[in-house]
């Protein structure tokens, strides 16, 4: 796949060459090439600069090798640079340029060059501007933002060139920014710059924000022609700017409360089956959302081990088996301990404590203390930019419409099902629903197993967010308590509008208090709702309630 | 629940409850005051190369599980007599110490590393200015001994009386009560908030003028903490004997039935809320001084929960069950920590799901009902021996 | 009479149960005179087991090695393990165990600040001696304990150097993001006196705490990318405790900001913490320390091998930490060597000018303030989550108790030897 991208890109180098409208002086190759060697990584970026813009058929792949640290220089001889590939287990030492193998070269011979984030940020404003006129749109959008980025200022008629002929629409606005960024910040004409200035203004977001400081910045000691004028202009600009992102900014701080929101809920859940609805203080649910993770973990290591193919979909293949291995360790849970202890609530709440420790411990010794690497998929990386300036990112997206799923999946058991009618009947009056027959010890195992099982679906999707360690549990244990308590205990929609609110609050807070104060707040908040409310937000009614 | 075996009279003056202590109370306190009394022989007579000499090391941590002794008596005084399960009480403890932890800061005078003798280290180190309002008064004893017993008896009748009023009850109560432990585990961490931040208060250098690092000092310390311990039964003890704490009784048994016969529940329940919560705080102000730091984790809602189950694990509603469970566990978590480094959670993991399964009274409630038990078998057995010999 | 015959029967049944008490922990006291005992005082439970298993597994090593090789003085070395269990009056207390009980002669441990501020007085008041191998705030330096890991001027300093010169990117605008407690509030400050040393305004740094474990940063990296939006290169210089800079990390690959156009430097993120993460989005952030796995010194291919091959696990790391406790642990046996005993005050004074070979090539040197001399690397985090070195010092830097850039405590001076012998005076005290 990779060799195929590098044809791709050696290809596309060519095209570059034929849209250049000026011919670069021709250092030879070799000499190029032996610049990346420098030590100094401010030499070594403009070594790569010169490479990319030198026109060399080779430079695509070059520059793809120096990236993924393929290059090497010969300990003897600092201006020698070398390709090494391995192909099934052998090195293959080879020149860059000429593709020449040199056998006689072994590793030990050989330093690897290294780059750091400006050599980095040259290579990649380098091979965007070979992207350019890539066939895939994509591929010439990011190369369009890499040379937004870079603000090289030769790229300016390649681009007009190349927006003069482009069909995309998309493409072609972000080469309209990329081209007015260039006018605006390098340009000389006054009517060009304050046409680029509308331009940017009109896109908005946070990278033009930067762009248009950056030029306020530079138009306050500059002094050509219209300087004042064009300052204003960008002012003004950046005021709207300014307000657009105030909006946004809302929006996402919404979008975060919702987001916070649905991760409480999730870690709430299963404790609103086994604690609001059994009444069992069940310490231990932090564990069973550890479990959860740390099942992805051995599913996802698995994959990677015997069918790398599908590592993508492993987290897919994780949510069900969580809640199996959540689920039955938490009817063992129950079977073996929980169930000697019904109608005494505080007396569960000491022995989850201990079985809380346990788990913990049992964790520790099998997988060692450190923290797993669950990896993101692709499917889930990265954001989703709704326009500019607005994004929201996929992983917390999904978990909103995964906490979602899940609740209304267990509305759905609860409502519909002989189970859910079975498990209701039984938290109601156990007497009454053992004399028509419900065999309430398998109910209760297998409610307390369903609740269990939820908390592990949680620790599918946490391990997206947070560590996966023996203390991923203790972390959440205290908010889901407050979530349940907050919401009523018993009731599946409070613990909804009690985790959304809760969320929401939060992040709004945030901003004008700081993270921890906003925490604080929102315990005290809690404190003094529960007074008002003494059974939370939905409170059960009726004789139960004073058992 | 049993109620305690209650054969005394209930007006009668201190000196009378000590004839009138119930059944384990003489022994409990006469082992308190043996071992006390050993301790003390043990470290300062007893030359060291000797079997029975008691190192300081071992009296500063006797010292230790002593303050942890009158913490669990707290939390039974309203978990086991009057149903209130609190899982924020180690806030209490821990406001109690922070009281004493800034006595004993500004005891450190200008010795501390930056020399100034206005203010503590982390005040100079974060630019503060001038000593914060809240820090006044601190330099004098009475006035600190005075807010050990102030704030946490001022924190619980304000949390309390909103609480009780509006009948938060149960789970919910506990609930809160962990709420509010975690809020102030939050704000005590925040440097700005000039309580030394996550660091809390350290490198105390003495008390009253006693060198904190000095054999004497900490016996005294030691001895301290058990008359505190002593005093703090024998309130406890006066408190559920009188008629007050049968209400108390009443009030866990059936909390409705009590409001309607009359008797003004959350009256009750504030005053013994708030009494044990001073206790608390007294047990966090000698615990302090011995273990030389207090920081915000003492605030943590485990912690809390942990001192429930020293009461549960002793037996609940049993005064000295409470003193005993803690003493026992935090001695069993001292050596095993040392001894099975690795394994030691599942063995406190394990004795937390054997006790409530196997002894649900606790050890103090469940022996004696297996001794009964015991006991009514072998009569059992002897009587249709003696039958059979007939 | 029956009265007192009965009280007697008591009292003496609670000598039995007190003497029982005692019991359990006496024998321990009789410690065999051919053993030298190590003390180990790392954390193997609560929220800090994470970072300090790790050096527990270290010195097991270390003293594992050393006896393969013969022992120490012709003795055989024991570690005597306990577990504190991130409690911090639990650090103390076991201290005292470990000194008085065990009667080591000699204890590494401890991670975070508050622990090492629990154990230090029973360190002095025992006299006893502590290797303590993680980077710190500094502002302190005991007789009674080593520093192997940095101090700030080893680490945040060199750090924002880098980044500032042109080979790091020029960088005008900085965020100084921490967790609130005393390390990163230390070098926070020790930061800001250096930056607008440097010239930089004040609106150009943003300082931000968040508490311990954080987990949800989408506020706070938002709030970033605003404030690497002004027009300037921005960096963010990250104290963020171990356990949050997972979801930190995370949140950061997601929004999509990429090293190139903020880059973090870290000062608490290692390998170990990186072997929690998927790094690919991360390639590019920076972290500074004075070792790093990737570094190819033989000595550091022969330690890996070893840990490896200790721990049975092909795929576990080595970080700073443990290469402190590596430089620890050999010049402590140096100075017992020295020293001809374990005894606390002659090993104190052969410990001065002692050298140990660095992991990454050259030595490192103890100073009589008890810290090192030790190069100063940084690194950028690779896609396979090493971290490759992008720059280092020429030479040893000290590392300095009393920070210059503080003004109080730029007058004090820590030196050990005479005329000072004292860990923070402005004058000598001979």
């Amino acid at each position: 796949m990779r060799t195929h991208t590098l044809i791709a890109s050696v290809l596309l180098c060519f095209l570059a060459i034929c849209t250049r409208p000026t011919p670069v002086s021709a250092d030879s190759a070799g000499e190029l090439v032996s610049g990346i060697a420098q030590k100094s990584f401010s030499k070594k970026a403009a070594a790569v600069e010169k490479l990319a813009s030198s026109g060399n058929e080779n430079a695509a792949l070059i520059l793809n090798a120096l990236m993924q640290g393929n290059l090497y220089r010969v300990k003897t001889d600092s201006t020698r640079v070398v390709l090494v590939l391995s192909e099934e287990g052998s090195l293959k030492i080879s020149d860059p340029v000429t593709g020449a193998e040199f056998p006689s070269l072994t590793k030990s011979d050989l330093k690897k060059i290294r780059i750091n984030n400006k050599v980095r940020s040259a290579i990649k404003a380098g091979l965007g501007r070979l992207d350019l006129t890539h066939i895939d749109p994509d591929r010439r959008l990011s190369a369009a933002a890499a040379v937004f980025k870079s603000g090289d200022p030769t790229m300016l008629p390649v681009l007009e060139e190349l927006l003069s002929k482009e069909q995309d629409e998309h493409v072609k606005s972000a080469f309209k920014i990329a081209v007015a960024s260039l006018q605006l910040i390098n340009g000389q004409d006054k009517k060009i710059r304050l046409k680029a200035v509308e331009t940017l203004q009109d896109a908005g977001g946070q990278e033009v924000k930067g762009l248009l400081s950056k030029a306020a910045l530079q138009l306050a000691t500059e002094k050509s022609e219209g300087s004042a004028e064009i300052a204003k202009a960008v002012e003004k600009a950046l005021a709207s700017v300014d307000r657009q992102l105030a909006t946004y900014g809302m929006v996402e701080n919404l979008f975060q409360g919702l987001s916070l929101g649905s991760v409480l809920l999730l870690a709430a859940i299963g404790l609103a089956i086994t604690f609001g609805v059994m009444g069992v203080i069940n310490m231990a649910h932090g564990e069973m959302v550890m479990i959860g993770a740390y099942t992805t973990y051995v599913i996802q290591e698995t994959c990677r081990l015997y069918m790398p193919g599908v590592l993508d979909y492993s987290l897919i293949v994780a949510i069900p088996l969580a809640f199996l291995v959540s689920g039955l360790f938490g009817i063992l849970l129950e079977r073996s301990v929980i169930r000697f202890l019904y109608g005494r609530p505080l007396e569960t709440l000491l022995a989850t404590w201990g079985i809380s420790l346990i788990l913990q411990q049992f964790v520790r010794t099998i997988f060692g203390p450190t923290n797993k690497e669950v990896s993101t998929p692709s499917w889930l990386s990265g954001a989703w930019e709704i326009t500019s300036g607005l994004s929201v990112t996929y992983n917390r997206l999904a978990i909103i419409v995964f906490a979602l799923l899940v609740l209304f999946f267990l509305m759905l058991v609860l409502k519909k099902t002989l189970f859910g009618l079975q498990m209701r009947a039984v938290t109601q009056n156990r007497m009454m629903a053992r004399s028509m027959g419900v065999r309430s010890a398998s109910v209760d195992a297998l409610t307390f197993g369903l609740g269990s099982g939820v908390a592990g679906m949680a620790g599918v999707a946490l391990s997206q967010i947070d560590n996966v360690s023996p203390n991923l549990g203790q972390a959440y244990i205290i908010d889901s308590f407050m979530v349940v308590v907050f919401g009523g205990v018993g009731n599946l929609w409070g613990t909804l509008v009690g985790a959304g609110s809760l969320g929401i609050v939060n992040k709004f807070l945030e901003p004008y208090s700081g993270a921890v104060l906003a925490k604080i707040l929102v315990l005290v908040a809690i404190i003094l709702f529960i007074q008002k409310r003494p059974r939370g937000l939905f409170a059960l009614k009726g004789r139960s309630v004073e058992g | 629940m049993p109620a305690l075996s209650n054969n005394s009279t209930e007006k009668g003056p201190f000196v009378s409850l000590l004839a009138d202590l119930p059944g384990g109370g003489k022994a409990f306190m006469g082992i308190l005051l043996a071992a006390t009394l050993y301790i003390i022989i043990g470290n300062v007579w007893i030359p060291a190369d000797s079997f029975f000499h008691v190192p300081t090391y071992m009296v500063s941590l006797l010292g230790k599980y002593v303050c942890y002794a009158l913490l669990a008596l707290s939390v039974d005084l309203i978990w086991g007599y009057c149903g209130i399960l609190s899982l924020g009480h180690g806030a209490f403890f821990a406001l109690g110490g922070y009281a004493m932890g800034m006595y004993l800061m500004r005891q450190i005078g200008d010795r501390g590393v930056y020399g100034n003798p206005d203010l503590p280290d982390f005040m100079v180190f974060l630019n503060w200015q001038e000593l914060p309002w809240y820090w006044f008064g601190f330099d004098s004893f009475i006035f600190a001994a005075l807010m050990v017993m102030l704030v946490p008896g001022l924190l619980a009748f304000v949390f309390g009386w909103f609480a009780f009023r509006s009948r938060v009850t149960g789970v919910y109560f506990s609930i809160i009560t962990q709420a509010m432990t975690y809020a102030l585990l939050l704000a005590f961490f925040r440097n700005d908030m000039g309580f030394g931040g996550n660091n809390g208060l350290t490198d105390f250098k003495d008390i009253l003028g006693f060198d904190l690092r000095a054999d004497g000092t900490k016996i005294g310390l030691f001895c301290g903490s058990v008359i505190a311990l002593l005093v703090g039964y024998l309130v406890c003890v006066y408190i559920t004997q009188s008629k007050f704490g049968r209400v108390l009784i009443a009030i866990r048994d059936a909390e409705s039935r009590a409001r309607f016969t009359g008797y003004r529940v959350e009256f009750y329940k504030l005053t013994v809320f708030v009494i044990s919560a001073v206790l608390a705080g007294i047990a966090g102000a000698f615990y302090v001084p011995q273990v030389g730091i207090i920081n915000p984790s003492e605030f943590s809602p485990a912690n809390s929960i942990e001192i429930v189950i020293w009461v549960a694990v002793g037996g609940r509603g049993t005064l000295w069950g409470a003193v005993l469970g803690a003493v026992l566990i935090n001695w069993g978590k001292s050596y095993f920590t040392g001894a099975l480094p690795d394994a030691w959670l599942y063995m406190l993991g394990g004795l937390f799901v054997f006790s409530t399964l196997v002894l649900p009274k606790g050890i103090v409630g469940t022996v004696p009902l297996w001794a009964e038990k015991i006991k009514r078998r072998i009569a059992l057995k002897s009587s249709a021996a003696d039958t059979g010999v007939k | 009479m029956f009265k007192l015959t009965k009280y007697l029967g008591k009292l003496s049944a609670a000598t039995m149960v007190a003497a029982g008490v005692l019991g359990m922990s006496a024998p321990a006291a009789t410690a065999a005179d051919d053993v030298i005992k190590v003390g180990v005082l790392h954390s193997l439970s609560g929220t800090m087991a994470i970072s300090e298993t790790t050096l527990k597994d270290s010195v097991l090593m270390l003293v594992d090695d050393l006896n393969k090789k013969g022992g120490l003085l012709g003795k055989k070395v024991e570690a005597v393990v306990v577990d504190p269990a991130s409690n911090w009056p639990l650090f103390a207390e076991k201290a005292r165990e470990l000194i008085e009980v065990e009667k080591v002669d000699v204890v590494f441990g401890c991670w975070t600040s508050v622990s090492r501020k629990s154990v230090l007085p029973v360190f002095e008041e025992l006299n006893s001696m502590l290797f303590y191998p993680v980077q710190y705030e500094g502002e302190e330096s005991s007789r009674n304990v080593f520093y192997t890991g940095a101090a700030p001027n080893q680490q945040a300093i060199p750090a924002v150097e880098y980044l500032m010169s042109e080979d790091g990117g020029s960088v005008e605008r900085w965020v100084l993001a921490g967790t609130d407690y005393v390390y990163p509030r230390t070098t926070n400050k020790i930061l800001e006196a250096f930056l607008k040393s440097k010239g930089v305004k004040d609106e150009d740094i943003m300082i931000n705490y968040t508490p311990f474990g954080h987990s949800d940063w989408q506020t706070i990296v938002s709030d970033i990318k605003k404030f690497g939006s002004a027009g300037k290169k921005t960096a963010v210089v990250s104290t963020i405790n171990g356990d949050a800079n997972v979801p930190f990390y995370k949140e950061l690959g997601n929004q999509g900001i990429n090293a190139s156009d903020i880059p973090v430097v870290a000062f608490s993120v290692g390998e170990e913490e990186l072997a929690g993460l998927d790094t690919k989005p991360l390639v590019g952030h920076l972290a500074a320390w004075n070792y790093f796995m990737s570094v190819e010194t033989a000595e550091n291919a022969a330690f890996i091998e070893k840990w490896k091959a200790f721990i049975g696990d092909e795929k576990r790391v080595t970080n700073d930490p443990m290469e402190a406790t590596y430089i620890g642990f050999n010049m402590w046996v140096q100075a017992v060597k020295q020293a001809g005993t374990t005894n606390v005050d002659a090993v104190r004074q052969a410990m001065y000018g002692q050298e140990v070979k660095n992991l990454t090539g050259g030595v490192a040197v103890m100073n009589t303030n008890h810290h090192l001399s030790k190069p100063v690397l940084i690194g950028e985090i690779q896609e396979d989550g090493m971290i490759e070195t992008v720059w280092n010092t020429d030479g040893l830097v000290k590392g300095d108790a009393w920070s210059n850039y503080i003004p109080e405590s730029a007058k004090l001076t820590a030196d050990w030897t005479y005329p000072f012998v004292c860990g923070g005076c402005e004058k000598p005290m001979f």
